[in-house]
């Protein structure tokens, strides 16, 4: 469908046209973070608050005496982004309750990359969706540490080379699979967790809208693709992130209230192999464990289909 | 004027929070700080104190959600102790770089390893230098007279700085007494509301926490330097006017029978009381001694404590806290550089004592003088003078 | 308008450090890490933005007559639109030496 769309006149009109990440950031170039950022932004519009972990996104967009933001932001450290905005979302209801603050419908988002997610902001998350605050929780997933120097992270996916899990004679990179974010959301019960990429910029921005209208916490695990830490191509950014998605890499899906929805659902997955050989970090890979990663990501997809079929069920 | 009523020392600090109009309290359990927050959150729960007490499961969310909840002007409050202090390490040098007014007790307790739960002050030292306003409390009256004073100092348009209260955990904290409460009206005409001028707002968007590269950085410092120094003559009118409005009053540096004293103590925290039980033994044998008590220690009242030590020949410094492998204490080490450009200056010793929750009798402050006067007298000292070590 | 780098002094700052200017990040200009330029060739050009979707500068800007043009003070050459534009409407071209 998304194709499709690429292919009418004047689809810009479907996006809202104001910036809020704007032009002079430093991201890398073509750095697919960046663009996610700017989508979401868009669809966050102006009124917002912003709580931004430590990571690429804020060392981009924050060098005093400037700032690429142009909603109200904060950056306080790397591992707090959710406890940070647990304190704006509770002090912003407090001085409403006392009539110091008329505005009603204020989004409380935290921005986070999937280092200050995943790893060292784990417990200020869960912490943060169990308590219930009202906010939107945005993981930019680059699948590694960008930042400090393409460190690997929980989120690495197997195989993948970085400057700490090197592939090399006795290893092939990363040995652990990727961590699953959203299912942790999910587990804790929060109305609202979805997968989405800049690569399909209309359902991203469906998402973060349909997010900010929950009651409670949602979490967004957004695919950011880094050409840096990835030796990839820069004008592949968009290309690979519709790979990773043809292929079940990373499948967009949405869990609403507890039920499933795949909303990019290909007639059948695209091997692993396009969307691999394209990367420097996953060059040295042999066949065999080429072919161990799409056992894995077509298990993994059944199983995301099962669980979406199984909601169907119910639903009926 | 309100009654004197006998209450847990615990328990009029959630008061004092609630008469200051606090807006949310970020807070998570630890001993011996719990009767603090378990207070608020009844408080809360009745309706009584109308606030968002936050459950956060850190210290380091504790402090984290209290940058949040600054960030867009509310009153923010919390209460640690120990470990949750030293958790909440990195956070403590955001809230004072961002100018944040969030006040915090904490109700001193030794740090692991071994585990211990009772009070010294090694939790607190670790945090000298992150940019905070520091006092430390004697008794219950002020921990709950200093709080209020906390928030009006700490929002004061010209200052703009974290606040933190120490209290001693069990010795102030779990004790019961006398205190009178001030009156609701009263608070109100004492602390204004809080403004803060680029709280976060749609309609007027900042940038809180850009980075500073090497070419700004130094300058950051510099000011929040200033800042923390010239917050002083703020803290001092403050105390001053609740002195005139209230009738209790407080000095960054108190004396006790210093007048004719050849020979000063000096103590931080409850400790204080007890060494004046030591003074007044002391003086019915003749001794001419007497007590200086710091009550702040950030930012640190160099002319104040100079002026008080003007006739001394010695200056005997507690500390409740060790530098391992360093200079002995952390006050100590203070008190010596304070003195270093004096001409005239006491004979400075340090000890350390009181540590994880051991008692320090009056007879252990009379020991401290003694053995202050032999190291003087003979000029040998051991590397570190510990008080009561059972060797 | 912030100052630059080299003139900006402790006077410069406001309380907290806090940056007053939403997005005055558009004086640092960027265009000057790019070795190549989008061209966009009008003759196939539907005018659809996709270009301008896609750009992680957020850069391309539509003009009075419809078509969607890169910033080359900020544009950084990635490419991105080039690829993307399902018209193959956009060249990278070298960036000539100065």
């Amino acid at each position: 469908m998304e194709q499709k769309l690429q292919k009418q006149p004047k689809i810009f009109s479907k996006v809202p046209p104001e910036e809020y990440f704007v032009s002079g950031h430093r991201g890398c170039v073509g750095c697919g973070e960046a663009l996610a950022v700017r989508l979401v932004c868009k669809a966050l519009g102006p009124n917002v608050i912003i709580a931004n972990a430590t990571g690429c996104m804020e060392v981009v967009s924050s060098q005093l005496p400037n700032t690429a933001w142009g909603v109200p932001w904060i950056h306080t450290l790397f591992e707090n982004t959710a406890a940070v905005a647990s304190g704006i979302e509770c002090g912003l209801k407090v001085l409403r309750k006392k009539g110091r603050y008329s505005n009603e419908n204020t989004i409380v988002a935290a921005m986070a990359g999937d280092g200050g997610t995943a790893d060292i902001g784990m417990q200020a998350l869960s912490g943060a969706l169990e308590r219930g605050h009202r906010f939107v929780y945005i993981c930019f997933d680059n699948e590694a540490y960008m930042n400090t120097g393409i460190q690997r992270s929980s989120t690495t996916p197997f195989g993948a080379s970085t400057t700490t899990s090197p592939a090399g004679k006795k290893s092939i990179g990363q040995l652990t699979w990727k961590k699953d974010l959203p299912s942790i959301a999910i587990a804790h019960n929060i109305p609202y967790v979805a997968t989405a990429s800049p690569s399909y910029p209309f359902d991203l921005i469906n998402k973060v809208k349909k997010a900010t209208t929950m009651k409670g916490p949602s979490y967004l695990h957004v695919f950011s693709v880094c050409p840096t830490g990835w030796r990839s191509a820069p004008e592949l950014a968009i290309e690979l992130g519709r790979l990773a998605v043809k292929t079940g890499i990373f499948p967009l899906y949405e869990v609403e209230n507890g039920v499933y929805k795949i909303n990019h659902e290909p007639s059948k997955l695209d091997p692993v192999k396009d969307y691999l050989k394209l990367q420097g970090r996953f060059r040295h890979l042999s066949d065999d464990t080429i072919k161990e990663i799409e056992k894995r990501v077509n298990s993994n997809f059944i199983e995301l289909k099962r669980k979406m079929m199984c909601d169907d069920m119910r639903v009926v | 004027m309100a009654q004197k009523i006998g209450m847990e020392v615990s328990i009029a600090l959630g008061e004092a929070a609630k008469l200051a109009n606090t807006d949310v309290i970020a807070a998570y359990p630890i001993t011996p700080q719990t009767h603090i927050v378990e207070h608020i959150a009844d408080m809360v729960a009745n309706g009584e104190m109308d606030a968002e007490f936050i459950t956060v499961e850190s210290e380091h969310s504790a402090m984290s959600a209290c940058l949040g909840s600054a960030a867009v002007g509310a009153r923010t409050f919390t209460a640690t102790a120990g470990q949750g202090l030293e958790l909440m390490h990195e956070v403590l040098y955001v809230a004072s770089a961002l100018r944040f007014p969030i006040v915090m007790t904490v109700a001193n307790r030794a740090l692991s390893g071994p585990l211990n739960i009772w009070g010294d002050h090694s939790d607190v030292m670790a945090t000298r230098d992150c940019g905070w306003i520091q006092f430390f409390v004697e008794n219950g009256q002020e921990a709950f007279d200093l709080t209020l004073c906390a928030f009006r100092i700490a929002e004061d348009p010209t200052v703009m700085l974290p606040t933190m209260l120490s209290l001693d955990g069990f010795h102030l904290t779990h004790v019961v007494e006398p205190i009178t409460l001030i009156e609701k009206s009263d608070v109100d005409k004492f602390i204004p509301p809080l403004k803060h001028p680029f709280a976060l707002r749609p309609d007027k968007p900042v940038t809180m926490g850009a980075f500073a590269p090497p070419f700004i950085y130094t300058e950051t410092k510099k000011i929040a330097d200033e800042a923390l120094r010239s917050s002083k003559k703020v803290i001092v009118s403050v105390w001053d006017e609740f002195g005139k409005r209230f009738g209790r009053h407080y000095n960054p540096v108190e004396t006790y029978r210093t007048e004719d004293a050849k020979t000063l103590l000096l103590t931080m925290g409850s400790y204080s009381e007890t060494a004046m039980v030591a003074i007044d033994n002391m003086r019915t044998k003749g001794e001419k001694v007497g007590l200086i008590h710091l009550r702040l220690w950030r930012p640190f009242p160099f002319a104040e404590l100079k002026q008080t030590t003007e006739n001394a020949d010695n200056l005997f410094v507690l500390d409740r806290c060790i530098s391992l492998g360093g200079p002995g204490g952390p006050v100590c080490s203070e008190i010596k550089a304070a003195f270093y450009d004096s001409q005239k200056k006491p004979s400075i010793i340090g000890f350390i004592g009181g540590l994880g929750g051991r008692d320090m009798t009056p007879g252990d402050f009379e020991y401290m003088t003694k053995r202050g006067k032999e190291i003087i007298q003979h000029g040998t000292k051991n590397e570190v003078e510990m008080i009561g070590v059972k060797e | 308008m912030a100052k630059s780098e080299d003139s900006l002094t402790l006077k410069d700052l406001n309380l907290g450090c806090v940056v007053t200017e939403p997005g005055n990040a558009r004086q640092y200009k960027t265009g000057s890490w790019k070795s190549k330029r989008p061209v966009t060739d009008r003759e196939k050009c539907n005018k659809c933005g996709l270009c301008y979707i896609y750009c992680p500068e957020g850069c391309i800007r539509v003009n009075n007559k419809g078509y969607f043009l890169s910033n080359y003070e900020y544009c950084k050459g990635c490419g991105i639109c080039a690829h993307e534009c399902p018209q193959e409407a956009i060249t990278m071209i070298e960036e000539e030496e100065e």
